[in-house]
């Protein structure tokens, strides 16, 4: 081969700054192939060089972008007979989705196509196989080699006969050829994929599927013609010259039936996905000055604003800037309620929008939305690799070689088995034959291949629906492992959000406790401790004044002072306290029943006298109990971690019904607490926010990201839940689960398969029970056994959350 | 009634014998398809052209280390069997749609042998980094 690249600058002086482009261009396969389009290429105008490569299949232009364009370039290489087309980049997650359903779309049309005309061609051949029944030699059965073809038109032959008695006119040369050509014609346009794509593999010294139909159908047509051209040579050995026209052309039927369903199966277990990508809008309804306007969502810039209407899908990720509405954001995060969305908070393109009419701001556009990410995300998920499929891997790496040398040694076996138990030479052939085609033919790779993809492809996109987003089949497998559950107590376990739940003020007090929140929360307003929110956001929701103190001390671990409309306020614990001398006795009891029940409590004291206490907790989320439990009816170990003291920790744990806690964890401790239990041989899934606990997640087998539905691309998680839920940890191990056992039903189905049909078709049996495979049914069971793996796969479609 | 091996039936195992041999051979050690160097054009990443039917040719490929390759992939079929290629040391699925040539850059960190396959693990193909 030459790899020489052949050059001709043209002499013209090149403009200032030609463009150069790389196009791939294929189907040349000599240096005369090279020359041509070379040639072509350096005669058109506003080429400055040309360089064709044989080798790399690829022609480097060096062109005049002012004079000619690289579709033009691409025009000009086409019509000298090659391909040429410029290397797709950078496609979208939609585009590519799109894509990859109009190949299955296309491949299932020609599947069915195919199989409908080789279905018809086959009855046609039966017709024409028919009358030439019982015309051959006495003791031989007819011209029908296969047993069971055999049969079946025995059964019809009287039938026929009083139907179509002409059929029987014709003479039997004609019918022989006629079926020749039938069958040829089957071959060469039905089946024709399979011999080229056979050649294709046999040239890069690999096998496949492919292999065995051609090599199985292929010899059981060379060795029909041999018996329709020069039947007298079969006739001499003892044997009728028998053809297998019809079984080619079924065995060809059959297994492109397997194909089209397996393919629509196949196309199906992308169903989630497929939907996931059409929640993107095409148009939104952008306000630019002061106009609405429908533009393609593709349009829309960062900043845009966007109105949308009741019941419209939100175009694109925003947040809000006027209006308030209640949007569904069910099909990503699997929450059914409608979520109240207000000014500032964000609403995520694809949801669809309930009741009120909203303007928001164009925040994450294209490749970075929300929905784009979850796309590619599970397209990533759906395509990975399961380590459990590493067997079926080396399996298939070996197994059509394999195979044929198997029906080699079954031909072998049986020619010297018929042979030396007084059967002649043809006999021993033939029946040797039937048994080698019928190994080649039952065998079936495909299963294997399916058994673990579909599974993983199925069940991420059942979890895509249900807002739980498993990041590809090594992560599916190690959660069905899992024994151990961590659960982080902020914002996992609870809200993550302090709330005031107590204000309680000193007996005969002149002031309301509504005068003295109000005093507080004007004090904390200067504070940056997360509790001084939540008593800020307490007193605002219930409309008090909410003033700048005139003076701000903190005080780090005791609380904060300050003055707020000339009175001197201390808000902190019981040390603030005793520092300025206030006696808390009054409140002390009612301070430390607070703290018992996991609530921080904080003691104000105005002008230097106690007034009040104040609690603030982290309430703990509605579903955390139930799904808390459903996790230990699982048989899962819970343990929460928690950085807070154990007071704190154990009232949060009685109320949500963990009796594992571990409490005082610093961020690194979280680390080394699933290290431990990691050394007890445990199998750990860590449940975490996915900012704060990213070291501990990543160390888990499994980390569990509760996500706020908008940052699913947590680097360090393995599962990302899009809704701050905990009962998606449930859902996201019993779903893992459930796709274990099907992977591993679908592997033991398609091993079983091989196994157990190989030898029957090789004739194992026979001795003992005289049972022989025909190679249709063969090819029928192999048809059945890809289609049925991925229908069990598909059945994980029926899942349904525990919780909803 | 048993009679003994006679020249036909030896013929048979020998032709049998020969034929599972050679089978094995061909598919498992016999030598692959040449290596292909990756031209490093001035400036832009090495590139090569994989063309993908029933196989990938070239199926060996040499690399510079360190620097990113541009493999351009030309499906030459619609065999559902290629339609995706799969480097697992990048972690980079890429769906190659048919009678197509889709580009797929890599950078190989250090010398070594990267492996790509298709979706099912039955095509492979890898680059030689050095």
């Amino acid at each position: 081969m030459t790899t020489a690249n052949i050059t001709h600058p043209r002499p013209a002086a090149p403009p200032a700054s030609p463009e150069k482009v790389v196009i791939p261009v294929s189907g040349m396969t000599c240096a005369a192939c090279q020359g041509r389009v070379q040639r072509t290429l350096s005669k058109t105008p506003g080429v400055v060089d040309a360089s064709v490569n044989l080798m790399m299949g690829n022609a480097t232009i060096a062109y005049d972008a002012s004079a000619i364009t690289p579709d033009a370039l691409i025009e000009r290489i086409r019509a000298t007979g090659y391909g040429a087309e410029l290397p797709q980049e950078n496609q979208t997650a939609f585009e590519e989705q799109a894509a990859r359903d109009a190949a299955t779309a296309e491949e299932f049309r020609e599947l069915r196509a195919k199989a409908w005309a080789s279905g018809i061609a086959g009855v046609l051949a039966m017709l024409l196989s028919m009358p030439l029944m019982g015309t051959m030699t006495a003791g031989h059965h007819g011209p029908v080699a296969d047993p069971f073809m055999r049969w079946a038109m025995e059964s019809m032959t009287p039938t026929l006969r009083s139907a179509l008695p002409w059929l029987y006119e014709i003479p039997a040369p004609v019918l022989s050829w006629g079926l020749l050509l039938v069958t040829l014609g089957v071959m060469a346009w039905a089946g024709r994929h399979f011999y080229t794509r056979a050649w294709a593999a046999f040239r890069h010294h690999s096998a496949d599927m492919n292999t065995l139909v051609a090599v199985g159908t292929g010899a059981a047509f060379v060795y029909s013609v041999v018996a329709t051209v020069a039947p007298g040579f079969f006739v001499q050995n003892g044997v009728a010259p028998d053809v297998y026209y019809e079984a080619v052309i079924i065995i060809i039927a059959l297994i492109l039936t397997g194909n089209a369903f397996e393919a629509r199966a196949k196309r199906e277990t992308s169903t989630a996905l497929r939907a996931l990508a059409n929640l993107q809008p095409k148009t939104a309804r952008v306000l630019r000055d002061e106009t609405e306007e429908d533009v393609p969502v593709e349009s829309v810039r960062a900043d845009d604003m966007i109105l949308v209407r009741p019941g419209e899908r939100v175009p694109v990720d925003g947040e809000l800037t006027s209006g308030e509405s209640a949007v569904d954001e069910s099909m990503l995060t699997g929450e059914s309620l409608p979520v109240t969305k207000r000014v500032g908070d964000r609403v995520i393109g694809g949801t669809i929008n309930r009741v009120g009419a909203f303007r928001y701001r164009a925040t994450t556009l294209g490749e970075t939305s929300v929905l784009a990410q979850i796309v590619k995300l599970m397209r990533d998920a759906q395509g990975s690799r399961a380590p459990i499929q590493r067997l079926a891997d080396r399996i298939s790496a070996i197994f059509v070689p394999v195979v044929v040398s198997i029906a080699v040694a079954t031909f072998a076996v049986w020619f010297v088995a018929v042979h030396t138990t007084g059967g002649g030479v043809g006999e021993a052939a033939v029946r040797a034959f039937a048994a080698a085609v019928a190994v080649l033919i039952i065998a079936c790779p495909c299963a294997m291949g399916l058994a673990v993809p579909t599974a993983v492809m199925v069940s991420s996109g059942k979890g895509a629906e249900l807002g739980v987003l498993i990041k590809g089949g090594e992560a599916l497998q190690r959660a069905g492992d899992i024994t151990t559950v961590v659960l982080d107590k902020t914002g996992t376990v609870t809200e993550g959000r302090p709330a005031v739940t107590d204000v309680e003020v000193v007996y005969n007090s002149t002031l309301a406790s509504e005068e003295m929140l109000a005093l507080v929360a004007s004090l904390e307003t200067m504070s940056e401790h997360p509790l001084a929110d939540a008593l800020v956001r307490h007193a605002r929701d219930r409309g008090l004044p909410v003033d700048t103190p005139e003076a701000f001390e903190s005080h780090t671990g005791r609380g904060a002072t300050g003055v707020v409309r000339g009175r001197a306020l201390a808000v902190g614990n019981e040390a603030l306290m005793q520092d300025y001398a206030v006696d808390i006795a009054p409140l002390r009891s009612a301070g430390h029943r607070l703290g018992d029940e996991g609530k921080t409590a904080m003691y104000v004291a105005i002008d230097g006298a106690l007034a009040g206490v104040v609690a603030v907790a982290d309430p703990i989320r509605g579903t955390s109990r139930a799904a808390i439990q459903q996790l230990l009816r699982l048989g899962l170990d819970v343990v929460m971690l928690t950085g807070d003291n154990k007071r704190t920790a154990d009232a949060v744990a009685r109320e949500a019904g963990i009796t594992r806690v571990v409490a005082g964890v610093l961020p690194a401790g979280k680390v080394a607490e699933i290290e431990r239990l990691q050394a007890d041989g445990r199998v750990v899934a860590m449940v975490g926010d996915g900012v704060n606990d990213a070291p501990a997640l990543a160390k888990a087998d499994i980390g569990i990201a509760m996500g706020s539905g908008t940052d699913i691309a947590v680097e360090a998680a393995d599962v990302a839940l899009m809704r701050g839920d905990l009962a998606g940890v449930v859902d996201a191990i019993r779903l893992s689960r459930r796709t274990m056992r099907t992977m591993k039903q679908n592997l033991f189905w398609a091993f079983a398969y091989n196994v157990v049909g190989i030898p029957i078709a090789a004739g194992l049996l026979f001795p003992i029970t005289g049972l022989l495979l025909s190679p249709i049914l063969a090819s029928a069971a192999m048809a059945f056994s890809s289609v049925s793996v991925v229908m069990n796969s598909l059945r994980l479609r029926r899942f349904r959350a525990a919780t909803s | 009634m048993l009679t003994a091996l006679n020249g036909i039936d030896w013929l048979v195992i020998a032709a049998a014998g020969t034929t599972i041999l050679w089978v094995n051979w061909y598919f498992f050690a016999a030598e692959r398809a040449p290596v292909t160097a990756a031209a490093g054009a001035a400036g832009g990443p090495q590139e090569v052209t994989v063309a993908v039917h029933g196989g990938y040719s070239p199926s060996t490929i040499r690399v510079k280390a360190g620097a990113p390759v541009r493999l351009l992939f030309d499906r030459q079929e619609t065999s559902s069997c290629s339609e995706e290629v799969v480097f697992g040391d990048f972690g980079l699925r890429t769906f190659l749609p048919a009678h197509q040539t889709t580009a797929v850059t890599v950078t190989p960190p250090k010398p070594g042998v990267y492996e790509f396959t298709c979706g099912m693990s039955m095509l492979r193909g890898k680059l030689i980094a050095e």
